[in-house]
């Protein structure tokens, strides 16, 4: 079976990966993209805890994921909608170029 | 003999699964099941599309396919004949990777659908707890599948079609799931197979079937309606509407990949039909209380075709919605009628049984069928019907 | 180490990483899905099915139409003239990798985490309904209230303004 600290590690690993790319793209979407894997791999972290942890019973590893694939739900949706106003705005989604605070 | 009958598929794949060594015998369990289900539900594909042609020839006074095998019953292989030896055309500038991928994508998902339906006594593939969800779950992933063929094709009406398909599929997914929800509340399970033993029984001779309550058959009802636009078939088949979009997001699909595809509605219909089955029509139970002799395989599937036939018909009979309807119809129907719905049944399941719960049920529901209806047509007054003819 | 674990892992990470950077947006979407996909794997690889389930249909079903909506109606879908990466991107890769270096040392050379494998615990769906309606139900109708304002205030926000224009 596989250890803990190896589901660990994979979540680290796509938590640096979302996190390298919300830094480095210009695109406004893939940054949202990239803050969704971090989002994810914190999820992963969760129930890896939750299934290796003292206490599995209390379910709190599970509701807490299921709570936060909710806000996750929640966060796309708002998140895509502003950058489609500020597309709309801009009409560019280089955050670059989405530097004004006037428009 | 009427055990055996009805065991016979079980019997027959414990029979086969001995003969694997001991390791080997879950994956070769699982293997068998998924040919199973491939096999069974390709014939009903065939015979399908048999039946449909033949049918709506029918209803439009023609003879339909005749000339293959004897009625024409073998046109089923011809076609097939033909799909498989045509050239398959990808277009110069399409996405190559995307563009072979999406059909697998639509057939692949559909199958895993099939799995958690139980076509039987012990007859589900899968039997997981969260079915009913693992059913939804897998469902989602057919409009991607729609999406990756609209696009990649790099064609104004492939991406039309496709954008309106995805359109179409997440709003009917709303009161699909929602109609469901009655059925998950009334058995208390997300299990198929939990759900199907909920519906046994009889009173007197009328079958335990959640179709045969107020909010059952509603939700029937509002489970089928969203069921024919979720398989993209007429009267909501805008996606591929012919006379707008050619044939949509396949349209640029050609030989196997397009024959993929039709196996793949087809095979969405069958599953999404089967769900009904299973959630409202008492799955593999027999209607009345004398017929259990007869295999309950085989009751499934008459069931099944017998819900292939009214989609037949449907599409034979009424003609395609506009956009703007079809968008009325989910959001500003549909969905308020779910939601009623799921709160007559949760009334349903607390007030004592009896003709009182019969009646209050049926009120509620009659009443907010009405009252919407009578809403939303409100303030279009139908005027007189004119004809005009070309001179 | 077990042979499934290795394979999703593997696909999950280069999708990750595909969806990163990749030139055509639309393929970065795609192998996004690949990633949830992944992950939903690994959730029902720890036995947790429900949330297994629940990350395909959120994720695959609607964050994933919403993203590729996005995507089609800000036309992104054409690779860019420039560089897609912004001119500082050595600093994000560093800021990145330092990020991975401190998580990778602390969890390799934490004790705490050597924890034993219990065997799976018997997960129903009903258990978890019964605490999202016991002990989590105000939680509940909070992210219930929540995806309501954020629906209502999505489509707000994305709404065609009516000023002006005809």
């Amino acid at each position: 079976m596989t250890p803990l600290s190896l589901y660990l590690l994979l979540s680290a690993l796509l938590f640096a990966i979302g996190l390298a790319g919300a830094l480095t793209r210009r695109n406004a979407i893939i940054v949202l993209i990239g803050i969704e894997l971090m989002l994810n791999a914190a999820n992963l972290n969760f129930i890896a805890f939750w299934r290796y942890g003292p206490n599995p019973e209390a379910l709190a590893g599970v509701m807490f994921v299921i709570f936060s694939i909710g806000v996750a739900a929640a966060e796309a949706a708002v998140g895509l909608a502003l950058i489609i106003a500020a597309y709309r705005h801009y009409r560019t989604t280089n955050l670059d170029e989405i530097n004004t605070m006037k428009g | 003999m009427v055990e055996t009958m009805d065991q016979i598929f079980v019997t027959l794949k414990h029979w086969l699964v001995g003969f694997a060594p001991g390791q080997c015998q879950p994956l070769f369990s699982a293997v068998l099941s998924v040919a199973a289900i491939i096999l069974a539900f390709a014939t009903l594909f065939a015979v399908t599309t048999l039946l449909e042609r033949k049918g709506l020839g029918r209803i439009q006074n023609r003879y339909g396919p005749n000339r293959v095998g004897p009625c024409g019953i073998l046109q089923p292989l011809a076609d097939g004949v033909k799909a498989l030896t045509k050239e398959d055309v990808i277009p110069d500038t399409a996405d190559k990777v995307v563009h072979f991928i999406a059909p697998l994508v639509l057939v692949m998902p559909v199958l895993l659908a099939l799995a958690v339906v139980p076509v039987g006594r012990n007859m589900a593939a899968l039997d997981t707890d969260a079915g009913v969800l693992f059913f939804f779950a897998v469902g989602a992933a057919t409009e991607l599948s729609v999406f990756m063929a609209g696009w990649s094709s790099r064609n104004k009406y492939s991406l039309l079609g496709a954008l309106r398909a995805i359109a179409q599929m997440i709003s009917y997914e709303v009161p699909l799931i929602l109609s469901a929800v009655t059925v998950i509340m009334a058995a208390g399970s997300l299990s198929a197979v939990r759900i199907v033993e909920a519906q046994s029984g009889y009173w007197g001779v009328i079958p335990n079937w959640y179709v045969l309550t107020p909010w059952g058959l509603a939700g029937f009802i509002l489970f089928m309606v969203a069921a024919t636009a979720e398989s993209n078939r007429s009267p909501f088949d805008l996606p591929e509407g012919e006379s707008e979009l050619i044939a949509g997001y396949y349209t640029e699909y050609s030989g196997f990949k397009f024959a993929l595809f039709f196996l793949g509605e087809y095979l969405g219909l069958f599953a999404v039909s089967g769900l009904g089955i299973t959630l409202f029509l008492g799955g593999w139970h027999a209607p009345l209380p004398g017929l259990d002799w007869v295999p309950s395989w085989l009751w499934f599937f008459a069931k099944l075709l017998v819900i292939i036939a009214a989609f037949i018909w449907v599409r034979g009979t009424l003609p395609r919605l506009r956009m703007d309807q079809l968008m009325g119809l989910a959001w500003k129907f549909m969905l308020p009628m779910a939601l009623v719905n799921i709160f007559v049944a949760g009334l349903w399941r607390f007030l004592p049984g009896g003709v009182g719960r019969w009646s209050v049920c049926s009120i509620l529901v009659v009443g907010a069928y009405l009252l919407l209806g009578r809403l939303l047509a409100g303030r279009k007054q139908p005027g007189k019907r004119v004809y005009r003819y070309a001179e | 180490m077990t042979v499934p674990f290795a394979i999703i892992a593997f696909l999950t990470l280069a999708s990750a990483v595909a969806a990163m950077s990749l030139r055509n947006l639309v393929h970065c979407a795609l192998t996004l899905m690949l990633t949830f996909a992944g992950l939903a794997a690994l959730y029902l690889q720890l036995g947790a099915q429900f949330v297994g389930f629940a990350q395909i249909l959120v994720y695959l079903g609607a964050v994933a139409i919403l993203i590729v909506f996005a995507i089609l109606l800000t036309r992104a879908s054409e690779p860019p003239r420039r560089s897609r990466f912004s001119a500082t991107w050595v600093v994000g890769v560093g800021i990145a990798a330092g990020v991975f270096g401190v998580l990778s040392g602390v969890i390799l050379s934490s004790r705490a985490i050597a924890g034993v494998l219990r065997p799976p615990p018997d997960l129903t769906v009903r258990q978890i309904g019964d605490q999202l309606m016991g002990k989590y139900v105000l939680p509940l109708e909070v992210i219930g209230l929540l995806l309501t304002a954020a629906l209502i205030g999505a489509a707000i926000i994305a709404m065609h303004e009516q000023r002006g224009s005809k």
